[in-house]
C-alpha cells in the first residue's frame, strides 16, 4: 500500500533554518544540512526546503546547502522559495533537489506550470499554494510569502495548475499557519477531493491527531510540518508510530 | 573498473550519481565513475547507468540528440552484454514502445510497453512516494525483505510482455512493473537514489552483480 508521507520542512534563510509563525516573527535555529541529517536518519520520507532570504545577492548559499544536504540524504529533496524561472529550477535540480516547489512565479505566469512540467516531468513540478479563508468553503491565495493578496479562488487556482502537469500540490493555510491548532481539513478536503494529484497538508499542526486528520478528513497524501518537529515536540518516530496505531499506512 | 552514468540532461542524474558514489566510496574495489555522454567513453565502460525523468519521449528525443549516444549504449549492451540499470524512464525506455503523449518507439530491448496507471478513481496520480515490493529472488534483490518500501514517482509503468521479464512488482491497487529484468539488462521503476537504505542496498547489489 502506498504510505502516506511525513514531511519535515525547513525554512532557510541565508542558509540558516527558521521557522516563522504566521510567516512573521523568525526565530533562528539551526544548520539546515545537519538538520536534514536527522530527519532523514529518523525516517522522514522526504525533506522540503523553503528559501525565504529577501536578497538574491544572498540567494548562493542556498545551492551550497541543497548540495550538501543532497550528497548526505539519500531520500526526496524538494526546494522553493524565489523560483521564478526556468533556470532557477534548473540551477535547484543541478545543485540535487529533486523537486522544486514554484509559488508567486505560477501565479504571475501560469505558462511556466506547463513549460517546467513539459521540461523535467511532472513529478519535479510542485506547485505551492498559500490560501486564505474568504468565506464559506471559498479561499482566495496569497502571493510573495503570503504578503500579498490576489482575487483568485484557491480551488479554481489549484484544479488549473493539475490540469497544465503540476505534480503535487502544497496547499498551506494561511489562517493556520504557526497556530498550532491543526490542518484546514476543509481546505484541504476541498481541494484534494476535485483533482488527481496528490495534496501536501501544510500550516498549523500542533499534535498528533491534527496529522492523523488531516489524512483522515483532509485527504492528504502527505503531510509538512516545520516547528512541530524542529523544536523537539514530536520526532518523525513519534508520529509515525502514532499513525500507524490509527491504521494510516506509513513507512516505518 | 569504469561505470558510465550516462548524461543526457535527466533532472535526476545529479542524485543518482551522488547515491552512487556514496555506496561505491564503501565497496572493498570501488569503480571509476564516470558522468558523460561521450560515446567512445561509454564503449570503454564495464557497467551503465542510465537515469531518467519527466516524459518518455522527450528522455528518447535527448539521447537521439546526442551524435552516437545511442549507438554506443548498444554496442555496449546488446552486442558486449556489459550490466545495465536503467532507473525511472530510464528502465522504461527498455520497452518496445511507450503510449505517453501518444505512441513513442523505445529501445525495444525487454518486450512489453509502457502504459498509463490504471487505478480506481480515489486513487492519485502520478503514484507518489513510498510503496512495498514484492519481487522474485535475485542477487540484484539481496538483502531485502519481501514488501520492503521504495520510493516510486510515476504516472505510467512497463507492462511486460513476458512475466519471466518483471522479477519485483507493486500494488496500486493493480500490480505495476517495480523491476524488470532480462540477461544483463536491469531496471526500477522506484528511484533507488531515494530510497534511502534499502535504495543504497540495490545499489550495491548492482555493483556487486556480475550477470552470467
Amino acid at each position: 500500500m502506498l504510505k502516506k508521507r511525513i514531511i519535515p520542512c525547513l525554512d532557510v534563510d541565508r542558509g540558516r533554518v527558521v521557522k516563522g509563525v504566521n510567516f512573521v516573527d523568525l526565530i533562528d535555529a539551526g544548520d539546515p544540512v545537519e538538520q536534514a541529517k536527522i530527519y532523514n536518519s529518523e525516517g522522514a520520507d522526504e525533506l522540503c526546503f523553503l528559501d525565504i532570504t529577501a536578497s538574491s545577492d544572498d540567494r548562493e548559499t542556498l545551492f551550497e546547502v541543497v548540495k550538501k544536504t543532497a550528497e548526505n540524504c539519500f531520500i526526496p529533496l524538494t526546494v522553493g522559495g524565489g523560483v521564478r524561472t526556468i533556470d532557477d529550477i534548473s540551477r535547484l535540480l543541478h545543485h540535487g533537489a529533486d523537486k522544486v516547489s514554484i509559488n508567486t512565479a505560477a501565479v504571475e505566469n501560469i505558462d511556466l506550470v506547463a513549460k517546467a512540467a513539459k521540461k523535467y516531468g511532472s513529478s519535479t513540478i510542485v506547485i505551492a499554494v498559500d490560501a486564505k479563508k474568504n468565506g464559506d468553503k471559498s479561499w482566495n491565495i496569497f502571493t510573495h510569502g503570503g504578503r500579498k493578496p490576489t482575487d483568485i479562488d484557491a480551488l479554481e487556482y489549484c484544479i488549473e495548475v493539475a490540469n497544465l502537469g503540476a505534480g503535487e500540490i502544497l496547499l498551506t493555510s494561511m489562517d493556520r499557519d504557526g497556530t498550532k491548532i491543526g490542518f484546514d481539513n476543509e481546505l484541504l478536503s476541498t481541494v484534494s477531493s476535485s483533482i488527481d494529484i496528490p495534496v501536501i497538508a501544510s500550516g498549523g499542526v500542533g499534535n498528533l491527531e491534527h496529522f492523523v486528520e488531516g489524512v483522515l478528513k483532509g485527504g492528504a497524501s502527505a503531510l509538512l510540518a516545520a516547528s512541530i518537529f524542529h523544536f523537539g515536540e514530536y520526532s518523525i518516530k513519534d508520529v509515525k508510530t502514532y499513525l500507524a496505531e490509527q491504521n494510516i499506512a506509513v513507512r516505518i | 573498473m569504469k561505470l558510465v552514468i550516462i548524461n543526457y540532461g535527466s533532472g535526476n542524474l545529479h542524485s543518482v550519481h551522488k547515491a552512487f558514489e556514496a555506496v561505491n566510496n564503501n565497496l572493498e574495489n570501488p569503480y571509476e565513475i564516470i558522468v558523460t555522454n561521450t560515446p567512445s567513453e561509454i564503449l570503454k565502460a564495464d557497467k551503465i547507468v542510465l537515469p531518467g525523468v519527466g516524459a518518455f519521449q522527450d528522455c528518447k528525443n535527448a539521447i537521439h540528440k546526442i551524435d552516437g549516444l545511442f549507438e554506443s549504449l548498444k554496442q555496449v549492451v546488446i552486442g558486449e552484454k556489459k550490466a545495465f540499470m536503467g532507473i525511472c524512464v530510464g528502465m522504461q525506455l527498455l520497452a518496445e514502445k511507450s503510449l505517453e503523449f501518444g505512441e513513442c518507439e523505445g529501445f525495444g530491448w525487454i518486450p512489453g510497453e509502457v502504459i498509463k496507471i490504471e487505478a480506481p478513481a480515489d486513487y492519485k496520480i502520478p503514484h507518489m512516494g513510498w510503496n512495498e515490493v514484492t519481487f522474485r529472488n535475485h542477487e540484484l534483490l539481496n538483502n531485502i525483505s519481501q514488501n520492503t518500501d521504495f520510493y516510486f514517482v510515476h504516472s505510467y509503468y512497463f507492462r511486460t510482455q513476458k512475466n519471466e521479464n518483471c522479477i519485483a512488482t507493486t500494488k496500486y491497487p493493480n500490480p505495476i512493473t517495480a523491476a524488470v529484468l532480462k540477461e544483463n539488462i536491469f531496471g526500477t521503476q522506484f528511484h533507488p537514489e531515494k530510497s534511502h537504505n534499502n535504495g543504497k542496498q540495490i545499489i550495491t547489489n548492482f555493483l556487486e552483480w556480475e550477470p552470467s
